[in-house]
């Protein structure tokens, strides 16, 4: 998004410049044309745009398979919902305070299985979203309300000066902080951190080898990640009003999962296009809704056929090429 | 063959304890029921090249894992600038200055040439996280260093031209240079190097021997595993012989090549044998 001009200006050509100005214009501009029934599936599209972003810190960009995401963002959701209804804190206090207490939990679960690799790391992840899920349905210390969840959560107020309370109001919400997240995470790609992980996914040997603390950079990735989903369950809670566990199935963990798949792994553009095509198309294509998983786990197949590492891979290089060394001189 | 004569006999005999740079002490590592090193002491005087040369299975890659902290030794010390280091973490020993490349090159094949060397660096950094998502003068400062090493150790190599090829798709031999690029981003002061010339031509080799003494500056020493015996005698200034995970033989080249023992071991049994006391590998551990 606009993250873009302003970070990679130097290097990026003249079109795609224009490209990531135009997509600003039309999310700027779309709730404003759009009906309140778009506009609402514009904020959906958004926290999955988020969650999207969050997860692909673990899995894209360090490639530690976390099949439990959304016990991240259920603890964000929770967080919000419990500390408003009980306590009546404000929800934009709560975004940092969820964020936090998401961050919390995936640094004390994900501490001691942080070595774990591949395929053990997914079930335990699955086991942990389970077991996040199976806790709130059966409500400890009478805070989360068993399978029914919490109700008459607040919308988001800065003390009456601004309310968010309408459709387009929350889809402004969610798409500032979806841009704030990606120029954050388009930063951290482009620094030693970014690198750092890059080198854990492809190689965790020689990433050891060359001075990189694997095991904190993980367990870092996965406190930024479940921060970020705490973020999206903040902002969840408060449009929807009140949270049930059944909106954090294991089903949810898989959707995040193959919006990394389908958009390309630690690629930003990727979360969007994959973000879109989890939240966007079953709106579109309402019609056939009783086809959805057919055509669902149809374009799953033909991606891993055709397009194996997503539609929008990230694309490396370019990084030689600065104002000040001018242009680039071959060596022999 | 051709010997590394560069240096004087004199200075070598300068050889002594406050030379070494590194130093194994009783270094034994054993994997179930099999000793793959035995109470070896093993020394790598600063600013040489020392090679480490045996038979297959002879334990030569299990000491360096156990130099560079990926494996755990279970008896003896590694002594690195007289600190012993046995024990920690591979990532804290190369910050402590010791850099390594694999016998079977590990490359992050899909990250680019420069963004490669960069991973180098990253012990020499350490910028956070909100200092990178903020983009703070210390860390654009900090980053264009990172850079200016990284293309540096690039240009050394030549392999500026690929800066931002992906790893995999260069030439197997520029990958091995890479590697040692790589290696090199880390500032180490040793360089520990596990063969480097496998799986290289005869030209690829000659390229890699002079790269080699052309970077042992005063700070840097190279300690190598290497098979190819025309390497070993060109480039070492000191040889250790291991067989069966002991050290049976250590010295000079010259002393090296012309030690029956070391012939026996290693190039297996040739009339030597007949003539003096037979040789029948290490005594068992």
């Amino acid at each position: 998004m606009e993250d873009k001009k302003t970070e990679e200006s130097g290097r990026i050509p003249g079109s795609r410049k224009n490209a990531v100005f135009g997509i600003v214009i039309l999310f700027a501009v779309f709730p404003f044309i759009a009906g309140d029934y778009y506009v609402d599936i514009g904020f959906f599209f958004g926290i999955y745009a988020l969650l999207g972003l969050s997860l692909n810190i673990v899995l894209g960009e360090v490639g530690l398979f976390d099949l439990g995401h959304a016990g991240f963002y259920a603890i964000g959701a929770y967080t919000t919902a419990i500390l408003n209804t009980q306590f009546g804190i404000p929800i934009l206090v709560l975004l940092p305070v969820s964020a936090l207490a998401a961050s919390l939990f995936a640094y004390v679960v994900c501490s001691p299985i942080i070595h774990l690799k591949g395929d053990y790391l997914c079930i335990v992840t699955i086991g942990m979203g389970e077991i996040v899920r199976l806790a709130l349905i059966n409500n400890p210390f009478d805070l989360t309300g068993g399978p029914n969840g919490v109700f008459g959560i607040d919308f988001p107020s800065l003390g009456g000066l601004l309310v968010i309370d309408s459709s387009i109001e929350f889809y402004f919400l969610i798409w500032i902080v979806v841009a704030l997240s990606i120029i954050g995470l388009l930063q951290l790609q482009q620094s030693r951190i970014g690198r750092a992980w890059n080198c854990i996914r492809e190689d965790e040997v020689a990433a050891e080898a060359n001075g990189i603390d694997v095991r904190s950079f993980k367990l870092l990735a996965f406190v930024l990640g479940a921060g970020l989903a705490g973020v999206a369950g903040n902002i969840y809670a408060s449009k929807l009003m009140c949270v049930s566990p059944e909106s954090f199935t294991f089903w949810e963990s898989c959707l995040l999962f193959s919006i990394i798949l389908i958009g390309g792994m630690g690629s930003i553009p990727g979360v969007l296009i994959g973000a879109a095509a989890i939240s966007l198309f079953p709106e579109i294509f309402r019609p056939f809704a009783m086809f959805r998983m057919l055509v669902f786990g149809a374009v799953m197949i033909l991606m891993m056929m055709f397009r194996p590492a997503g539609i929008l891979p990230r694309k490396r290089g370019g990084m030689g090429f600065r104002p000040d060394h001018g242009n680039p001189v071959d060596d022999k | 063959m051709e010997f590394r004569t560069e240096k004087k006999r004199s200075e070598r005999m300068k050889r002594n304890d406050n030379g070494i740079l590194l130093r194994t002490d009783q270094l034994t590592k054993s994997f179930g029921g099999l000793t793959a090193v035995c109470r070896l002491n093993l020394r790598v005087h600063r600013g040489e090249i020392s090679c480490l040369i045996g038979p297959n299975g002879a334990g030569k890659t299990t000491v360096f894992n156990v130099v560079t902290g990926i494996y755990r030794p279970d008896g003896g010390d590694v002594l690195f600038n007289g600190e012993s280091i046995s024990g920690k973490k591979p990532h804290q020993i190369v910050s402590k200055g010791i850099a390594r490349t694999f016998q079977n090159i590990r490359l992050f094949s899909n990250m680019t040439c420069l963004e490669n060397i960069m991973a180098g660096q990253h012990c020499r950094a350490s910028a956070g996280v909100w200092s990178s998502v903020f983009g703070t003068s210390r860390q654009k400062e900090e980053e264009k260093r990172i850079r200016d090493v990284a293309e540096s150790r690039l240009r050394l190599v030549g392999l500026w031209k690929f800066k931002d090829e992906p790893a995999k798709n260069i030439a197997y031999g520029s990958q091995r240079m890479l590697e040692i690029a790589r290696a090199l981003a880390t500032q180490p002061k040793l360089l520990v190097l596990d063969e480097p010339s496998s799986g290289l031509n005869d030209r690829e080799t000659e390229d890699l021997i002079d790269f080699l003494k052309s970077v042992l500056k005063e700070d840097l020493t190279i300690f190598i595993i290497e098979h190819d015996m025309k390497v070993v005698m060109e480039i070492s200034d000191w040889v250790t012989v291991m067989d069966e995970g002991r050290k049976i033989a250590e010295g000079t080249p010259e002393e090296i090549y012309n030690n029956p023992v070391v012939i026996e071991a290693y190039l297996g049994k040739e009339e030597f044998s007949e003539e003096e006391g037979s040789y029948d590998g290490p005594a068992p551990c």
